[in-house]
């Protein structure tokens, strides 16, 4: 499995702060990197694989537990 | 071939935006969407802090919206810039603490120089005429095409046969006859464009964009500015105007009382910039001490948060007071019954 490039901490942040944050990484990544993203608001399930999806990212992995939620995003071209 | 143009639209999320950019696509201009987040906008905050609005769709409208109409979409934090058009709207406020009419002219402005930067030809709103009191009518259009420096950039496609010609008009990058003409705050126009375009599924937000245009939300505004003397505020501040019963006993100190689980939990993570109160002998909520207090005022407070937690008709609770450090200590108080947290302390 190819390496997370950068770890974005986005604990705290509510919606749509976390997707702002994800946007400006982005931005600093080239296409095919990874980048993960430690979120506490529930609401990144649902915006940040949308953000993604308009955006021509991919989410490869979702996942959480002690009320944090970790994506996984490989960068588009 | 002539050139491809591009528009950038203004994305709320709601449908006259949706259908604004969509009548544009229609006609070939490639659309972009952009959102801005002031700290004050109604999408995503309470769903994520409060458990019990988890019945309600969960995502946010902007984005939604976006890929409804298989645009990208660009949010923008303008949160501290944000602060000079609220602290000093030079048009006021509307009915509440919302100052719609520097919020447009502020956020025309941004995409104009969005669109410098990005190389797009105009700019595309979802106003309608005579849809909100104080910010669409007609005479308000044209201040603020001009106070943001779109000027003639600035294309309203849902009303623009009732607006002089726009640049992209005159250019014939779009065709005007193509365009819109609805005035008014009836819905029903845009409901048909709806179905004519096959859209089926849209938020109608009933009061504005953002808690501003709240009348409780904008209460517990004035309040805090009053509090500490001046109109300035931290994006944890605004936050935390959203959260929990705000009781405000005496001028110099406030309570943040979390009226569930998810509240709590939010409010957790403010332990480390204010005093917070937890009863520990009974099941209840997690409060925040928002003031610099004297050792009675703790104890005041103590008896205020008693009152919202199960132990409220016992003899005597424990509890706990958390400093910032998060060194702790128990003092047992006694709850105040209803009739002592008078209604006037409810921000
Ligand atoms: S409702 Fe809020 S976001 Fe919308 S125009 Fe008014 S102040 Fe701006």
């Amino acid at each position: 499995m190819q390496a997370i490039k950068e770890t974005l901490n986005a604990r705290r942040l509510l919606c749509p702060l976390p997707v702002i944050r994800t946007q400006d990484k982005v931005k600093q990544l080239k296409p095919g990197d990874l980048l993960e993203v430690i979120c506490t608001d529930p609401g990144v399930m649902h915006d940040i694989p949308a953000w993604c999806r308009i955006n021509g990212h991919t989410v490869l992995e979702t996942s959480s537990g002690n009320h944090e939620y970790i994506i996984t995003i490989r960068v588009g071209e | 071939m002539s050139k491809q143009r591009k528009a950038v639209a203004l994305i709320s999320g709601g449908l006259d935006s949706m259908l604004a950019a969509k009548v544009i696509m229609e006609q070939g201009i490639h659309v972009e969407g952009i959102n801005f987040f002031t700290g004050f906008c109604v999408e995503g905050h309470t769903h994520a802090i409060r458990e019990h609005n988890s019945s309600k769709p969960n995502r946010n409208n902007a984005l939604w919206v976006a890929e409804q109409l298989g645009i990208k979409l660009h949010i923008v934090d303008v949160i501290e810039e944000y602060k000079k058009v609220l602290i000093n709207p030079r048009h006021g406020y509307g009915t509440h603490m919302n100052p719609c009419l520097d919020c447009k002219i502020f956020m025309v402005n941004k995409a104009k120089q969005w669109i410098v930067e990005n190389d797009f030809d105009f700019i595309i709103t979802g106003e309608v005429i005579g849809q909100r009191p104080m910010s669409q009518t007609k005479s308000k259009m044209p201040i603020v095409s001009k106070q943001s420096g779109a000027d003639d950039l600035l294309l309203r496609p849902m009303c623009a046969k009732n607006l002089p010609a726009t640049l992209p008009e005159i250019e014939g990058w779009v065709d005007r006859e193509k365009l819109y003409s609805i005035t008014g705050r009836s819905r029903k126009p845009q409901m048909e464009m709806a179905k004519e375009f096959g859209i089926e599924d849209y938020s109608q937000p009933a009061g504005g964009c953002c808690f501003l245009t709240d009348k409780f939300y904008s209460a517990k505004l004035v309040d805090l500015w009053k509090a500490q003397g001046s109109k300035d505020y931290e994006l944890d501040d605004i936050m935390l105007l959203k959260v929990g019963r705000h009781i405000r006993p005496k001028p110099h100190f406030k309570l943040i009382i979390a009226r569930e689980e998810g509240e709590g939990r939010f409010l957790q993570g403010y332990k480390k910039e204010f005093i917070s109160l937890h009863c520990s002998s009974h099941p209840g909520p997690l409060a925040l001490i928002d003031g610099e207090l004297s050792a009675e005022d703790i104890y005041f407070s103590a008896r205020v948060v008693a009152r919202y937690g199960q132990g409220r008709d016992a003899e005597q609770v424990d509890i706990t007071v958390t400093e910032k450090d998060g060194s702790d200590r128990v003092i047992q108080v006694k709850p105040f019954a209803k009739e002592e947290v008078p209604n006037e302390w409810h921000v």
